[in-house]
């Protein structure tokens, strides 16, 4: 699917997702989150997990439907997926899955699983060994099935497949989480190349950071449902603004051999049933102001009263 | 400690295994030491879990299993179950990797604390409350008084694991083995874990056994680390040396594959 380049290929705009159980209170996994990836751009989301990253990623494919906020891909709608078949528009996001055990059908040969994202894409010149050739597997695997193969090739296959339906949009929700320490980088690679290889843009979800800056060319930062610093991956990397941001990126132990253990942030991640009044930072935030415990940041790109524009009047 | 080999806590020697006829380690040598951290490193499948529960006799069924695993002075592989479950629990514990489900879901904290420290240490009921209390104040559980009338579900991951560590600390063990304590756990909550391993093993001199695949882990908290491939230790030595001046290729093909070149890591 080739989609017209006007503006960023996908634009989530203050989308708001909620999770309704009977009896509970209802939890707002993703608060107004905004977030842009342009046509051959790789996003990195990152976050603690219940930040609501993977929740995100769900109704940027449909299988969530939005409370509130807009979600377009190539200025189309997103709408929830159903019974029906797709909306032919929306064939180009495609989603490789984090546990590649449960996500490809352990019954089907993986061939045949990938024929079916041609099919999805109506093209008939591609063979299913072909994909297995460019995510860097032996063409012989298509007659396999997914027993046959460890968690790294399984992830190739399900990238493979993912990728056999002509994505303009690539969404990986933590796709290298489940493999080896030494698989991890080889495919998040991967997934960038061929996803800048083919001109789509790619969604890169992890709460691995040190993923995510090999391979991001931006990065995003969420907390509790929302996204609280955007910026590129080096600038973000080199001088985190938000004090989430630094706490994150102070947390990763380097394997420098010199025995010094990463700083701690303290507290847990409160309930998304009853989040913080003002800045949902405020009460882990070693920077704490009284005006974060009123009034919620909502400018970008770092959202943190430490870092309001000019225009924002603060006290 | 009255381990004959030096100051050794718990030696492995020359440990094999095979299960159904499949050989898993080829012969694994170890030691830890009290207060020191040993980590174990290698990609799965080369043994490292097998290693550490081989020390505790929690092998899977049609294990063939010989070497030597000295722990004062005695060797755990050809104990009777009846003393080995003396030592297990109570002088040798394990902290698993997901405390999700290493934990009882529909027991209290209290008793998942207290049951085998009766069972151990021959304590009353109202004295291994205290000591559980205790316990949880030294992982830092926030209101222990009150969190051990609660279910493991109404704790985070995070505190999950530090529960999950008061357990396996509840009859002062000399040796703790721990697998891949942090790998289901955010980073920032991991930094937690992290400090609170490393501050344990200092202050009640604890030897602890950390496997784990991530070499970051490796380098904040381990003194000595091992790297396994294909169940045998191909390197041992000090943090630093390892990581940094690696003499065997696998260990260098490992630090090749992280996605952040070593040193290079400051935020």
């Amino acid at each position: 699917m080739t989609v017209p380049l006007t503006g960023p290929l996908l634009s989530v705009e203050d989308l708001v997702v909620e999770h309704r159980t009977p009896g509970r209170p209802v939890v707002r996994a993703v608060a107004g989150a905004s977030l842009h990836v342009a046509a051959g751009e790789v996003v990195g989301l990152v976050g603690e997990s219940g930040c609501g990253k993977s929740t995100l990623a769900r109704a940027v494919c449909g299988l969530h439907g939005a409370a509130s906020g807009r979600i377009l891909v190539g200025g189309h709608p997103v709408t929830p997926l159903g019974l029906r078949r797709r909306d032919p528009a929306l064939t180009g996001v495609q989603m490789v899955f984090q546990d590649p055990y449960s996500s490809l059908n352990p019954r089907r040969r993986v061939g045949a699983q990938i024929a079916d994202g041609l099919r999805t894409a109506g093209d008939t010149a591609t063979e299913p060994a072909d994909l297995l050739e460019r995510v860097g597997l032996p063409r012989a695997f298509a007659g396999r099935y997914p027993h046959e193969f460890s968690g790294g090739q399984r992830q190739r296959v399900a990238i493979a497949r993912a990728l056999a339906a002509r994505p303009s949009l690539l969404i990986g929700d933590e796709p290298i989480s489940a493999l080896d320490a030494s698989a991890q980088a080889q495919v998040a690679r991967l997934m960038r190349d061929l996803a800048v290889e083919s001109g789509a843009g790619l969604l890169f979800i992890s709460h691995d950071l040190s993923v995510v800056r090999l391979i991001a060319d931006r990065i995003a930062v969420m907390y509790l449902g929302k996204v609280v610093e955007t910026g590129p991956t080096a600038e973000v990397w080199a001088d985190p603004k938000h004090p989430y941001t630094r706490a994150l990126l102070a947390a990763i132990p380097s394997p420098d051999g010199a025995g010094v253990l990463p700083a701690e942030l303290p507290g847990d991640v409160p309930d998304p049933a009853d989040p913080p009044a003002g800045c949902r930072f405020h009460p882990r935030c070693p920077f704490v102001m009284d005006v974060c415990r009123e009034r919620e940041p909502d400018f970008g790109p770092a959202a943190c009263w430490l870092h309001a524009p000019e225009s924002s009047s603060t006290p | 400690m009255t381990a004959e080999s030096g100051t050794a806590a718990l030696s492995i020697e020359g440990l094999r295994l095979s299960i159904g006829g499949h050989d898993v380690l080829h012969g694994v040598d170890l030691s830890l030491e009290a207060g020191r951290v040993h980590g174990l490193a290698g990609e799965s499948g080369s043994g490292k879990t097998m290693t550490g529960l081989a020390v505790l006799g929690l092998l899977p069924h049609g294990s063939r299993v010989s070497g030597r695993i000295a722990f004062g002075g005695r060797d755990l592989l050809g104990m009777p179950a009846r003393e080995l479950n003396q030592v297990r629990g109570a002088k040798i514990a394990m902290v698993f990797q997901d405390p999700a489900t290493s934990l009882h879901p529909m027991l209290t904290v209290e008793r998942q604390l207290t049951e085998h420290m009766g069972h151990h240490l021959g304590v009353g009921r109202k004295e291994a409350r205290e000591r559980a209390a205790g316990l949880l104040a030294k992982v830092r559980i926030p209101g222990p008084e009150e969190a051990l009338k609660r279910y493991p579900h109404q704790f985070s991951g995070g505190m999950r694991q530090r529960i999950a560590i008061a357990v396996a600390l509840a009859c002062e063990p000399e040796v703790l083995i721990a697998d891949e304590p942090t790998t289901a756990l955010d980073v920032t909550v991991q930094a937690g874990i992290l400090r609170l391993l490393r501050g344990l093993c200092d202050d009640l001199g604890l030897a602890v056994l950390l496997v784990t695949h991530d070499l970051g882990v490796m380098s904040a908290v381990a003194d000595e680390v091992s790297v396994m491939k294909d169940g045998l230790v191909v390197e041992t030595g000090p943090r630093g040396q390892v990581l940094r001046e690696p003499r065997h290729p696998y260990t260098r093909s490992l630090l090749d594959a992280l996605p952040v070149p070593p040193g290079e890591n400051s935020p």
